[in-house]
């Protein structure tokens, strides 16, 4: 199983979440100094650290980033999503997104949702659980629903991002057409 | 009904005879820029096992953002791009001393009207200037687009933004670009593809259109631009590019906007983006006075040629405060080459200036940062918390003008005090 990716998507994602508020930034996410790196588990080490260290800690024994409006605003770095893999976060719900962090969610593989309902009802240390497949969003029982995305997206998304989705499925059509 | 810019450059890069908002496309772009994050790429294509790369000619290789080395680290990812380079044949590869990718590869004249450019940097939104459609992407995307050549994009809606000039005295594109920032807000124009309309934009320097398209990232878009005219034609032609190499793409006259905004040049004063958002805008006199240790003019937002000229003309016969330092960072080595040739580059160093290589330097922390505590007047186009350093620093955002005028005082200054 590729970090960050899952096999089965009939299963619920998620569990205990640590929430932010709006705009959250790519710098605060994972500062540019650290970008050298690009292995999941030592941006982990750094992300979110302009924040502190109690918030630090909290993000490592969340599962869930929750953000309002505009969550990864700002740089194209993919590190931004990739680090919040490394922390052990399985899926980033938020009112809305700026378009690269939102892009390099699903090219990580990590579980983005746009779904502003459960991002407001959702409290910070709360619990909340994506039912990826049927679109619905669980807080404390009540249910929300989300748009699910278009086919192209989940077979990225599904294969664990990207490149693993190019390894699997593109570039051995390519070679076969070829061979 | 009429199509708007976006609608039409993304429909050919795609192969399609039309691509309606909401569609996801897959499309061609016709290059692909990677600068530090190019060592990224090299990995992931590592990983992903295979060596061919679907077109060279359209990958372009610019070693920004950390220039030259700091760390042995960056010394070895930078070796390997070059080492890359060549094996490939990547003849569009500039390293270190060549300065911001965005503004390199603009000068250079592989940017031109009616492309698609995407890039490992959210400023992307740039190539707008020269009537491009460019967007900032990962690097896993600019290493499936080696292979690949191509990948997936929603086609965006389009917003319509429309600034009349002339602008008022002290200001500049800079100064339009926050004002419309602070309107907007920073995720005002999220997904949207931005084009800027206006008797401001008719005959306006390509310069100052990389302003205006750069900054357009902070209000969200995926692009920005404005469409080609005489200006950009004559920009390429002046580096080796005629018309008739590129389509210019331009939108239907009934087009549909799903938003509009206004932006009166004329009765603009200077603007300040305050700590620590870029939509945290402020007229300079709500701030005038606020005391800085630094200031930094630079960035792919506002180093260029015009922008350094700027400046000069307002510190020229001054000198920086004492105790206050003022760093340069020209956006490229053709910049310094031409302040250098018509005494710009005296004037600076003479008003106590720090002149550094060119490149990315301290927007993106790499020289030039703050201790505890400090505070920064910058040109450059973020002001996120611990961007330049300390965590506890802030920068506050303007234009090159407000940036002179800010270094001479010690203190954020209106520039309009030193313009008879």
């Amino acid at each position: 199983m590729v970090p960050g990716g899952y096999d089965a998507v009939m299963e619920k994602v998620g569990g205990k979440v640590i929430k932010f508020g709006d705009n959250v930034n790519t710098d605060v996410i994972i500062p540019g100094r650290y970008l050298v790196s690009i292995d999941p588990q030592e941006l982990a080490k750094h992300a979110f650290e302009p924040l502190g260290p109690e918030v630090q800690k909290r993000l490592w024994s969340s599962q869930v980033v929750v953000g309002g409006r505009n969550f990864g605003c700002g740089s194209a770095r993919e590190q931004a999503a990739s680090c919040l893999i490394g922390a052990g976060i399985k899926a980033v719900v938020a009112k809305s997104f700026a378009r690269v962090f939102f892009r390099n969610c699903i090219n990580t593989g990590l579980l983005v949702v746009e779904c502003p309902e459960a991002a407001e009802a959702v409290a910070d240390d709360g619990e909340l659980w994506i039912d990826y497949a049927s679109g619905i969003a669980v807080v404390h029982g009540k249910e929300f629903g989300f748009a699910s995305y278009p086919e192209s997206l989940r077979q990225i998304l599904e294969a664990g991002g990207l490149i693993p989705y190019l390894a699997k499925y593109v570039l051995p059509q390519e070679k076969a057409l070829k061979g | 009904m009429g199509r708007a810019f976006a609608e039409k450059v993304l429909a050919r890069a795609a192969g399609l005879s039309e691509a309606r908002p909401g569609e996801i496309v897959d499309v061609y772009p016709d290059l692909y820029m990677s600068h530090m994050a190019s060592w990224r790429c090299i990995r992931t294509l590592e990983k992903l096992g295979t060596d061919k790369l679907y077109d060279p000619d359209r990958i372009a290789m610019v070693m920004d953002h950390i220039s030259p080395a700091r760390i042995p680290k960056t010394a070895d990812d930078q070796r390997m791009c070059r080492e890359f380079a060549v094996r490939k044949g990547i003849k569009k590869f500039y390293d270190v001393e060549a300065g911001i990718a965005h503004v390199v590869l603009m000068e250079e004249g592989y940017i031109r009207p009616g492309m698609v450019v995407i890039g490992t940097d959210s400023h992307s939104t740039i190539y707008g200037a020269l009537g491009a459609f460019g967007t900032g992407v990962g690097f896993s995307e600019i290493t499936a687009a080696w292979v690949t050549g191509k990948l997936w994009m929603k086609v965006p809606d389009s917003i319509k933004v429309t600034i009349e000039g002339p602008l008022a005295r002290g200001t500049s594109s800079k100064d339009v670009m926050l004002k419309l920032i602070g309107t907007l807000t920073a995720d005002g124009a999220t997904y949207l593809s931005v084009e800027f309309h206006g008797s401001y934009t008719q005959g306006l320097s390509i310069s100052d259109r990389m302003t205006l398209c750069n900054l357009a990232m902070e209000v969200g878009a995926k692009n920005a631009v404005v469409c080609a005219d005489e200006t950009t034609r004559s920009y390429l032609a002046e580096r080796g590019v005629p018309s008739g190499h590129y389509a210019e793409v331009h939108p239907d006259a009934d087009a549909v906007y799903v938003k509009s905004a206004t932006v009166d040049g004329r009765s603009l004063a200077p603007q300040i983006a305050c700590p620590h958002a870029v939509d945290n805008v402020k007229p300079i006199d709500q701030v005038a006075g606020t005391k800085v240790d630094q200031v930094f003019i630079g960035s792919c937002a506002n180093a260029k040629y015009e922008d350094l000229v700027e400046a000069a003309r307002i510190l020229k016969g001054h000198k920086v405060a004492p105790g206050v330092r003022l760093l340069v960072s020209p956006a490229s080595k053709e910049i310094v080459a031409r302040t250098v040739k018509d005494g710009t580059y005296s004037i600076l160093l003479e008003a106590g200036a720090l002149i550094t290589n060119p490149g990315c330097s301290a927007c993106a922390g790499d020289g030039g940062v703050m201790a505890d505590g400090e505070v920064t007047l910058s040109t450059a186009n973020r002001n996120f918390q611990g961007r330049m350093g300390s965590y506890n620093a802030e920068i506050y955002l303007g234009s090159p003008a407000v940036a002179a005028a800010t270094a001479i005082r010690g203190a954020i200054t209106d520039p309009r005090e030193f313009l008879s």
